[in-house]
């Protein structure tokens, strides 16, 4: 029996599943240790879990372009940061125009969507730049080659950003039409207004989509192409025009993404798509890179994870400043998930393809 | 009147020089096939046509326009459509997903509505398994899916790239059947194949594709009455 077991699983295994089987234990203990202390009362946690939600919308919007892109081109376009970044940078500078000039404070929606509307097409130039000038040429190439491209577009951008905008780190213009709880129907709900925002305006976007992959004509072509280059051709898909469309739905996801990220944190700076990039990626993965459901899921999961982890599972393990581990949160996840899910949440219907 | 015509095709892959000047003419109407043994470059010469490889050397010809300069999708928009070997249909949309595929290139609702109906009289089978996705669909109906879509592009010349293959005896026939049906309904075909009796069975002319040149060619009958064709490719007798 023993032996049996052994031969089908190394060592490895075995100690990986150890290991798998030990963090379960600290995640069930500290959770355990937390709720039975007390130390939060309900409505905390409902505080963190909507958080959590508005910082996972953000996560999975950046997330459906690592998505998008893998399922059509299997490479992961590292500079999605920086594609987030730009956007929502160059429409800082808007937003400081229309703040000055009170409009913001006129007409908060018409002004959002004029952020939106810049940050969407900055994004959207940036990504489908990337794609002509740095991954087209290197499309036969071993995979490696646009991977390292890729990290080198990213930090080409992040310093040319810098260059154009300075190097500080800029706020952004209240909304104060967004500030406190949200007020509707009469009576105040356990929300923040712009959180409320992000979430909804997330779920819009990414409804959009759904609909525009699964149903329309040029989202069909995507799925298209991304099974079968040759023979979409042979349909008489241009492949090329395809993969630009690609590149400018993510960006546009990115795009938006940004402005939301802006309303959530209200600061920016060169540097500042690095890490929710990271962190998008790591929610692709966990869903499944290149299934657009899973993207979304695992952005809501891992912001809802990062934001309950630290006091949920941290504190009840003992560790000071809990706080100042939630980016080790995300990155565990993103251990784990490649050691014991290398597919994802939503991954089954990835391995059926033998890419 | 000439529809297709190769005019000395040299096609290679890096050093491998695939094919050695080939000439092929299919005149409107007529199914004309094209067979040879494994690596003869039988695949290769369709996708020459088809834009998927570009010659080196020589030109192909749709009527008076020259393909030749011309990418894979832009050729289907001219008219003519490549079902590749081993059908290759979509396997993770449905079936009626990969048929509107096939129209991709079309803007005539009307028109690809009349082309639906059409593959749906021809493939029944199909339209019972229009929202099943494709990957499930066995290999005849595949094969169906592959050819229906084709169809949906309207085209002016049909190349099938060995289309029995794998298939049991009843799906040859089946698929076979319908060559010939459309080809009375007007379609002109290339049709590639490893079964030369079937194939010379159901064509106007043929072409022997042997290591990269056109061996013989001639009335289909003929080549199959051919002793040396007997021989290599009929098994003897
Ligand atoms: N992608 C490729 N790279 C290099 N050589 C190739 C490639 N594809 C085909 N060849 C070579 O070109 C020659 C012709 O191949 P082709 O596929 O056209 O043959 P075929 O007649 O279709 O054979 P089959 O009956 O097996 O399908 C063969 O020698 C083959 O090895
Ligand atoms: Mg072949």
């Amino acid at each position: 029996m023993f032996h049996r077991f052994m031969r089908r699983h190394d060592t490895t295994d075995i100690v990986m599943w150890l290991i798998g089987f030990g963090l379960l234990a600290a995640v069930i203990y500290g959770s355990f240790v937390t709720l039975s202390s007390g130390k939060y009362d309900a409505s905390v946690w409902l505080d963190f879990t909507i958080f959590g939600l508005a910082q996972g919308s953000v996560y999975a919007l950046i997330a459906l372009g690592y998505t998008l892109v893998y399922g059509i081109l299997f490479m992961i376009n590292f500079a999605h940061g920086e594609v987030f970044t730009g956007g929502v940078f160059t429409a800082y500078f808007v937003a400081i125009a229309l703040e000055n000039s009170g409009f913001i404070e006129r007409h908060w929606v018409l002004s959002l969507l004029i952020l939106m509307a810049v940050a969407m097409t900055v994004s959207v130039l940036v990504a489908v730049v990337l794609e002509r000038i740095a991954y087209r040429p290197l499309r036969g190439a071993p995979r490696l080659v646009p991977l390292i491209t890729a990290i080198g577009a990213s930090f080409f951008l992040q310093y040319t950003y810098r260059g154009i905008y300075g190097s500080g780190i800029k706020t952004y213009p209240d909304f104060p039409a967004l500030d406190g709880k949200l007020n509707m129907f009469g009576r105040e709900w356990p929300i923040l207004t712009v959180q409320a925002l992000v979430i909804v305006v997330a779920a819009l976007m990414m409804i959009f989509l759904y609909w525009y992959v699964q149903k329309t004509k040029a989202g069909k072509a995507m799925r298209a192409v991304a099974e079968d280059k040759e023979a979409a051709a042979l349909m008489g898909i241009d492949v090329d025009r395809v993969i630009v469309n690609t590149f400018a739905l993510g960006g546009s996801m990115a795009g938006v993404a940004g402005i939301l990220y802006a309303l959530l944190f209200k600061q920016v700076n060169a540097f500042m798509g690095f890490i929710p990039g990271i962190k998008a990626f790591t929610a692709a993965v966990l869903g499944g890179i290149g299934n657009v459901p899973g993207a979304m899921l695992g952005g809501l999961f891992l912001g809802i994870v990062e934001s309950l982890g630290p006091s949920l599972i941290l504190d009840g393990l003992g560790i000071p400043s809990p706080y100042q581990l939630k980016d080790a949160i995300a990155f565990t996840l993103l251990v784990l998930v490649l050691i014991f899910r290398p597919s994802g949440i939503m991954g089954e219907r990835l391995s059926e393809k033998k890419a | 009147m000439t529809l297709l015509k190769l005019d000395n095709i040299h096609t290679y892959y890096g050093n491998i020089h695939a094919l050695k000047g080939i000439s092929i003419t299919v005149d409107e109407g007529e199914i004309v096939t094209l067979i040879g043994a494994n690596g003869a470059g039988k695949s290769t010469t369709l996708k020459t046509i088809s834009g998927l490889l570009y010659p080196r050397q020589g030109k192909v010809y749709l009527n008076d326009e020259v393909l030749t300069k011309h990418a894979a999708h832009e050729i289907v928009k001219m008219g003519v459509i490549h079902v590749p070997e081993g059908r290759r249909v979509f396997a993770r949309l449905t079936v009626m997903e990969n048929l509107e595929m096939g129209a991709f290139t079309r803007k005539d609702k009307g028109g690809i509505q009349q082309d639906l109906d059409r593959v749906f009289e021809l493939f029944p089978r199909l339209k019972e398994r229009r929202s099943q996705v494709a990957g499930t669909l066995s290999g005849g109906e595949q094969q169906m899916l592959a050819m229906g879509r084709a169809l949906m592009s309207n085209p002016r010349i049909l190349l099938l790239d060995e289309p029995s293959m794998g298939l049991a005896p009843v799906l040859v026939d089946l698929i076979f059947d319908t060559i010939r049906e459309l080809n009375e309904q007007g379609m002109t075909i290339l049709l590639v194949e490893q079964n030369a009796l079937l194939a010379l069975d159901v064509a106007n002319r043929g072409y022997v594709l042997e290591t990269g040149v056109i061996a013989l060619a001639g009335d289909a009958k003929e080549l199959a009455n051919d002793p040396q064709v007997k021989e290599v490719y009929l098994g003897g007798a």
